[in-house]
């Protein structure tokens, strides 16, 4: 039980946070290692505007309101910013160029955080305490992380409604199989690069606002997160939502089975899992062989 | 005409010359000290600024003369400090690049650093090639000087074993019958060897007590959802961890919001250092400890008094156990060098300083120090821990049930290492 709870809760985290990484990749085929610091960003962001808002005395909810709009703002700015100024110059080169671009804009960024936010520890943990607890036989779990439990279902189900059921999803998909033939066909690429972009971005900060309550928010955050966030995408496949689940929950449940079964290996378990999944399926779980799809 | 101005330009250069010589006394009036602690990262807040901040005040006072008592003569050995601060973040190679930088091109006289014990694990045999007088003020692996010795590196902080030995007598003689405990620490040198020398204290104080649970996430994991389940469930008597820095305030935010805390009494070897962060966040009846007698476990005297207020009107908070550490550490080098300019008449040379440090008993700003391990190497000193509480009447938090222990009674003796001397159940040890 407690294996099977700590899985979700892990899975549920990690998988917030690969979800705009592997959407990037499959629309735009960019590996944006700058998503750690919309991560930082959106923790920093959050942690901020929460600690104001908890001395107002106004109550806890308008602390998960700041969550999700915090995010969204910030993701847009820096969504925005970094495909304009930075991106969108380099379409066309190599893709490892773009690794290089999106590296370099990485590091940029956390100096820009630690410019705006300094060094210090930054706490947001009012809306992780207020919540409280529940008492599962001899668990005890927090209702945040239940919380976060099912907000990553509804984020999962609302990327499969959008894919699948929208017409921005239907063009999106005609821009992952075949980005040529959608632009003979009318669909303005630019723009749809630009909106995936934003889009992933506010995932990105969204994976931070979320977990800033649980943790010490510091500067490097951001470079933790992504290496676990890449070995997700890598699993389930680049470019897959329904991948990012499936690795996220195997990434969660391995992890979890090794801090309960067999502490000594918690560190490799998680890479362990990728490298069984990458020996028998290079190209990750759920992504076909020339047909992408997200 | 030639001849003359040949003759005036000889001059003019040989003058320079001459005042080249002369001026080579005045760069050696001051001591380029390299300070390295972490400034960005997970463990600045906590550790890295507190440190900083030590050393700017006691560099200051040492070269103003500001410093009370015995410590008032201005300088280090009669050099005014010139600090050059570097930042600890970015792993070990970064460090060894760091060190190396600093000798060769910014050609510092000695190096104040290192909060993690893998960055001193690294740096100290190429400080030994360097040859560059180092002192270690904070890192915490026994490792250091038990796999190798050296005669450029010095630790003026005792070493984890003095904590850990600690934290068992403590919890020994606060609970009532430890039998089950678990433990939670970072997966490299500092978790590793701090966890291993606990369990061994409790082996001998108790050996029918059980190891529940024995926990190595990764250092900056962050996150421990899995880890407090299995501690909730694991029917343990009490948490011990060395967790420090944003992984320690992240572990108390997770663990407080699941009710650990209410389950098992943690004991946390560095917990001193978020008292003041966390405030009414760290849960009543936490046991900590502070690496020594430091913060508001420090014993009273002149140099305390005056530390404390002048970091407190400086910076605006209390300092913590690493500020101590750090301080620690200059004074450490300022009583060597101090020592050897008056054997030697003058301004001593990274010899002298090395030969007066070996073996040397200075007064810190929370304790006596002797250098009495490792050949002279390594510091000891007392220790102390207490119990945490929030005092809601006046808003602040208190450390309460405090307990000394002598340096002699947590601390290996010379020529044995710390696994021996716990292994043969602490012979020798003069506890109180």
């Amino acid at each position: 039980m407690a294996i099977v709870i700590d899985g979700f809760v892990y899975a549920s985290w990690i998988f917030v946070v690969a979800l705009g990484l592997t959407l990037i990749f499959g629309v735009m085929k960019i590996l944006n290692v700058a998503h750690g610091a919309f991560y930082s960003f959106g923790a920093y962001g959050a942690a901020s505007l929460i600690g104001l808002y908890s001395q107002t005395g106004l109550p806890v909810a308008g602390e998960f309101v700041i969550i999700l709009l915090s995010s969204a703002v910030i993701g847009l700015v820096l969504g925005y910013a970094l495909e304009r100024v930075l991106l969108r110059p380099m379409y066309g080169h190599d893709e490892v160029v773009l690794v290089l671009v999106s590296y370099a804009a990485f590091l940029m960024m956390e100096d820009v955080l630690r410019l705006i936010w300094g060094s210090d520890a930054y706490f947001a943990y009012q809306p992780f305490v207020a919540v409280g607890f529940v008492e599962i036989g001899e668990l005890i779990v927090s209702n945040y992380d239940l919380m976060l439990v099912g907000f990553a279902i509804t984020l999962g189900g609302a990327g499969w409604w959008l894919l699948n059921h929208s017409r921005f999803g239907h063009i999106l998909t005609a821009v992952i199989h075949d980005r040529e033939m959608a632009t003979s066909f009318g669909v303005n690429v630019v723009k749809v690069f630009l909106i995936t972009f934003i889009l992933g971005a506010i995932l990105g900060a969204l994976g931070g606002a979320v977990t800033a309550p649980k943790v010490s928010v510091t500067p490097g955050m951001g470079v933790e997160v992504i290496v676990l966030a890449f070995a997700v995408v890598a699993i389930g496949g680049m470019g897959s939502i329904t991948g990012a689940m499936i690795g996220a929950l195997m990434v969660g449940l391995a992890r979890a089975a090794a801090v309960h079964l067999l502490p000594e290996v918690e560190l490799f378990a998680i890479y362990v899992v990728m490298a069984g999944v990458l020996v028998l399926r290079p190209e990750g779980l759920f992504t076909r062989v020339q047909a992408r799809k997200i | 005409m030639w001849k003359l101005n040949s003759v005036m330009k000889t001059g003019s250069l040989a003058a320079l010359v001459s005042l080249a010589f002369a001026s080579a006394p005045m760069a050696q009036e001051t001591m380029k000290v390299g300070v390295v602690g972490f400034l960005t990262g997970g463990a600045s807040g906590p550790f890295g600024i507190p440190a900083q901040n030590a050393a700017e005040l006691i560099i200051d006072a040492i070269n103003n003369g500001d410093l009370p008592g015995a410590y008032a003569t201005p300088g280090i050995g009669g050099l005014q400090v010139e600090p050059i601060y570097v930042d600890e973040a970015g792993g070990s190679t970064t460090q060894v690049t760091e060190l190396r930088r600093l000798v060769q091109q910014q050609q510092v006289d000695a190096v104040v650093g290192y909060i993690s014990s893998g960055s001193c694990l690294a740096v100290a045999p190429v400080a030994e090639e360097l040859e560059v007088l180092t002192v270690l003020f904070d890192c915490g692996t026994p490792r250091i000087f038990e796999e190798a010795s050296y005669r450029y590196v010095f630790r003026t902080a005792p070493h984890a074993t003095m904590d850990n030995v600690g934290a068992a007598l403590y919890a020994a003689g606060a609970m009532d019958g430890v039998n089950n405990y678990a433990g939670l620490n970072q997966n490299y040198a500092w978790g590793q060897d701090s966890w291993r020398d606990f369990s061994l204290v409790m082996q001998h104080l108790n050996p029918n007590a059980n190891i529940t649970k024995e926990l190595f996430p990764k250092i900056f994991a962050g996150e421990y959802g899995a880890e407090i389940s299995a501690l909730l469930i694991s029917r343990s008597d009490v948490l011990h961890s060395s967790f420090w820095g944003g992984d320690l305030e992240s572990f108390i935010f997770q663990a407080t919001a699941r009710g650990l805390p209410l389950r098992l009494p943690m004991i946390l070897t560095t917990g001193e250092t978020v008292t003041f962060r966390l405030a009414d966040k760290l849960p009543d009846g936490t046991i900590v400890g502070a690496r020594g007698p430091h913060g508001v476990l420090a014993n009273e005297s002149e140099l305390n008094t005056w530390f404390r207020a002048a970091y407190q009107e400086r910076f605006g908070e209390a300092p913590t156990y690493p500020s101590y550490h750090m301080a620690q550490g200059f004074l450490g080098l300022k009583s060597a060098a101090d020592a050897a300019a008056a054997d030697v008449g003058g301004t001593p040379n990274t010899e002298e300083i090395i030969a007066a440090f070996e073996g040397l008993e200075f007064e810190a700003v929370g304790s006596t120090v002797k250098m009495a391990l490792a050949g002279g190497h390594q510091a000891i000193s007392e220790t102390a821990y207490g119990t945490f509480r929030y005092n809601t009447d006046t808003g602040m938090p208190e450390i309460v049930d405090v307990v000394r222990y002598s340096a002699e009674c947590v601390n290996p003796p010379e020529g044995q290492t710390s696994v021996e001397w716990l292994e043969a159940g602490m012979p020798g040890a003069i506890c109180n």
